[in-house]
């Protein structure tokens, strides 16, 4: 409750570095565009797609398979609800992963809450650390 | 001609299409997708002109929001 009101990068930085103040993050306020992706990440190993909205999935991914030929993007697609664990999966297209259920869409009947938004956050991030520690085929 | 869509072996009564015909063809509506002709990302600028033919590999992800 203590962090309503604040910006969401703000936020997180400030969670981040209380669990580890030895983390360096960089918050950047934008609204990102495809310019903006390709200039801000360009030095990152791998790209961690989380934004709510499908047409902003869709710029992010044109942007990295087309015009970020050595990057690897790591996307949610398909969170919403509650329940059937097991529709979550990971599925591999290249340089393209996407973790969720690949249909589910957050509406009014379909909210967004926490369990399966968590679930599909951390497969991300269990995706990335294979990418960047080893033991998968990346 | 026989294609691979999404994994699985589909049989479909022309020689070729463009994506914009697979689209109406699979009733695939929705408005944000990720598509791939044998691993070649295909930009939605190009639906109209790129063709599949016999033998190819398609990928059409869908994108729903939420994250």
């Amino acid at each position: 409750m203590h962090q309503l009101g604040q910006k969401k990068v703000i936020a997180l930085r400030n969670n981040i570095n209380l669990i580890n103040p030895e983390v360096k993050v960089n918050a950047i306020d934008i609204k990102l565009q495809a310019k903006d992706i390709i200039k801000i990440f360009s030095d990152c190993d791998v790209i961690v797609e989380a934004f709510d909205l499908a047409e902003m999935k869709h710029m992010i991914i044109e942007t990295v398979l087309s015009e970020m030929p050595d990057k690897i993007i790591v996307s949610g697609v398909g969170l919403a609800g509650w329940g059937n664990n097991n529709s979550i999966t990971t599925s591999y297209s290249g340089r393209l992963i996407i973790c969720g259920d690949g249909e589910t869409e957050v509406s009014d009947d379909l909210p967004p809450l926490a369990p399966r938004v968590g679930i599909v956050a951390n497969m991300q991030a269990n995706q990335v650390l294979e990418i960047l520690l080893g033991r998968g085929n990346y | 001609m026989e294609i691979t869509l999404n994994n699985r072996q589909e049989a479909i009564g022309a020689d070729s299409l463009t994506i914009t015909e697979l689209l109406k063809y699979k009733n695939f509506t929705f408005k944000f997708l990720v598509i791939k002709i044998n691993g070649v990302l295909i930009k939605k600028d190009f639906y109209n002109t790129a063709t599949i033919k016999d033998g190819d590999d398609v990928a059409v992800l869908h994108l729903t929001s939420g994250g």
